[in-house]
């Protein structure tokens, strides 16, 4: 080790451009939001962030990302398994397509998705006469989380899919197990920890979505507001303290979400070496 | 039960991925083909797009630099908090876009921590073209990194060790060997850095201002557009974005290609040295 160090150069250059570049980007700006929370009394932030308001928009922006990752998880483990395991006509420009919602910018993919749930839209049309409605309620938010999660999941699971040898199926398969057994025993444990990570980088990615539901969601505040538009709200009123309050709640979240995740790849990874 | 998997797969996809792309071009073209001209040629959208491609002008290359640093430092040498740094890089991706413009309101907003500082001296942040580059920058900056820490981690240190022992210079050693190990890797956080920095919207619309042929990104004008009920209009400008993920969706694969071609490469000819030696 010592002696790799000594054999290359660069080191002092580049952990310097790393090291100031992260604090004047990324860690300055964001310790300003921590810091500003000093601004407020333990009491106002406390009932800040109890506004019915403010709880209102915390159980939905969580309800709906959570739900949208749960969605995520199974059809994403269907698309990477029939991606991973079947040959099909056009395979590989659906492959491509998939991280569609990665390169799509948010705002497209919410004008999109509002008109096509509209009740004159496309698909709009056909669910108001079953009395489903889609656009402007909570359930087109739902939606718009589902649209921007899927590439996570299906992307996390495809490589643990390609490593999974199929002769330990056939394996279990001559052994005597059934498809479901060989399934329940032998596939999904190995893709579970994967399948873990896809479902909380999906919703990691939903409960700070913005752009793609903004359009979709109506925006009627108890009812269809999400936090991210919240925070914006009190910006545009200048109250930067409820704004801050609001936000740090969120960033503790993510933190602890980010957290989880590389917890979880760390353990799988163990898993792998071991 | 295969071909019942492929077609609920493929159902599923159509419906959630291709239904709401098809949308876009048709409602783009739904009033003619003058509409669509006018829409994404008037001044509006002009400047628009003008200050869309500035962004990523700045922003993509600034990340480079960084990206290509921090993998450098991080994979070729052994420090104590190596790990917190990776965690660091990839903090603005845990981060919602709101929050990212907001932390720069915070800043340099009127009421921020330098607002009265930068007000004195007449320079504007928020609401400015510098405002919009800082946050879409903190957006975008762990593309390149993460995508070259792991590439680099894998090939090691031996090649370059060989170049300096051999006498080469630290910057030759760089262009030389690592720079064509990396480049497809490179390549593709690049690609994936510059659809993000263009199509940017939570983080732009905090602090940009929304002022019309000035702080106006191309995300915005279909925003704009879209809201004063210009639908046809908004959907034509949408349509060139998502001509660009299309472009970014097909650059990408390309590169994904060529890459697993040169780990092919790179594996065959290290299993027959008297290639390499040739």
């Amino acid at each position: 080790m010592s002696t790799r160090s000594r054999i290359l150069p660069g080191f002092g250059l580049s952990l310097g451009i790393t090291c100031t570049y992260l604090s004047l980007i990324v860690l300055l700006p964001l310790a300003t939001i921590f810091s500003r929370t000093t601004d407020l009394s333990w009491a106002a932030f406390w009932s800040t962030v109890t506004n019915p308001r403010v709880i209102a928009s915390y159980r939905l922006t969580f309800g709906a990302s959570f739900l949208a990752a749960v969605v995520n998880t199974v059809f994403g483990l269907l698309v990477a398994w029939v991606l991973v395991r079947y040959r099909f006509p056009g395979r590989r420009l659906v492959d491509a397509l998939v991280d569609l919602p990665f390169a799509l910018p948010t705002a497209v993919a919410g004008i999109a998705l509002t008109t096509l749930y509209a009740s004159n839209g496309w698909v709009g049309q056909y669910l108001e006469p079953l009395g489903i409605k889609v656009a402007y309620t909570s359930l087109g938010i739902t939606v718009a989380l589902i649209f921007i999660g899927l590439p996570f999941v299906v992307r996390t699971v495809q490589p643990v899919l390609d490593d999974l040898e199929v002769e330990v199926e056939e394996a279990a398969a001559s052994l005597g197990a059934r498809r479901w057994q060989t399934f329940s025993r032998v596939v999904f444990p190995t893709v579970a920890p994967a399948l873990l990570t896809g479902f909380a980088l999906a919703f990691a990615r939903a409960i700070g979505e913005y752009g793609s539901v903004v359009f979709i969601s109506g925006n009627m505040p108890m009812k269809t507001e999400i936090v991210p538009l919240l925070i914006i709200t009190k910006l545009e009123q200048y109250d930067y303290a409820g704004a801050t309050a609001v936000a740090v709640v969120m960033l503790v979240a993510s933190f602890l979400l980010l957290l989880t995740i590389n917890l979880l790849q760390w353990a799988a990874r163990r898993r792998m070496a071991a | 039960m295969r071909w019942v998997l492929i077609t609920v797969a493929l159902a599923f996809l159509a419906f959630t991925l291709l239904l709401p792309l098809v949308l876009v071009f048709s409602q783009a073209f739904s009033k003619g083909f003058s509409v669509y001209w006018q829409a994404i040629t008037e001044p509006d959208a002009l400047s628009a797009a003008k200050l869309t491609l500035l962004i990523a002008a700045v922003a993509v290359p600034v990340n480079m630099v960084f990206g290509v640093a921090a993998a450098w430092c991080i994979t070729k040498f052994d420090f104590p908090g190596k790990n917190l740094l990776i965690t660091l890089i990839d903090l603005p991706f845990a981060v919602s876009p709101v929050i990212s413009g907001m932390i720069f309101v915070l800043l340099y907003g009127a009421h921020g921590w330098f607002g009265s500082w930068l007000m004195e001296h007449d320079i504007k942040i928020i609401f400015a073209l510098p405002g919009i580059i800082l946050a879409t920058t903190f957006i975008t900056s762990p593309f390149v990194a993460r995508e070259l820490i792991p590439l680099m981690q894998e090939q090691g240190t031996d090649e370059e060790e060989a170049a300096i022992v051999l006498g080469a210079g630290g910057w030759q050693t760089f262009f030389r060997v690592t720079l064509p190990n990396i480049k497809w890797g490179l390549l593709y956080g690049l690609i994936l850095c510059n659809a993000r920095a263009m199509g940017e919207f939570g983080a732009v619309s905090v602090v940009s201002g929304h002022i019309r042929g000035q702080t106006n990104t191309l995300p915005l004008h279909v925003e704009i557009l879209y809201n004063e009920y210009a639908f046809a209009a908004s959907f034509a400008v949408a349509s060139v974005l998502t001509l660009l993920a299309l472009v970014t969706l097909a650059l990408k694969t390309l590169v994904e290609w060529y890459q697993r071609r040169s780990a092919h490469d790179l594996a065959e000819a290290k299993s027959t040295p008297e290639r390499m030696a040739a």
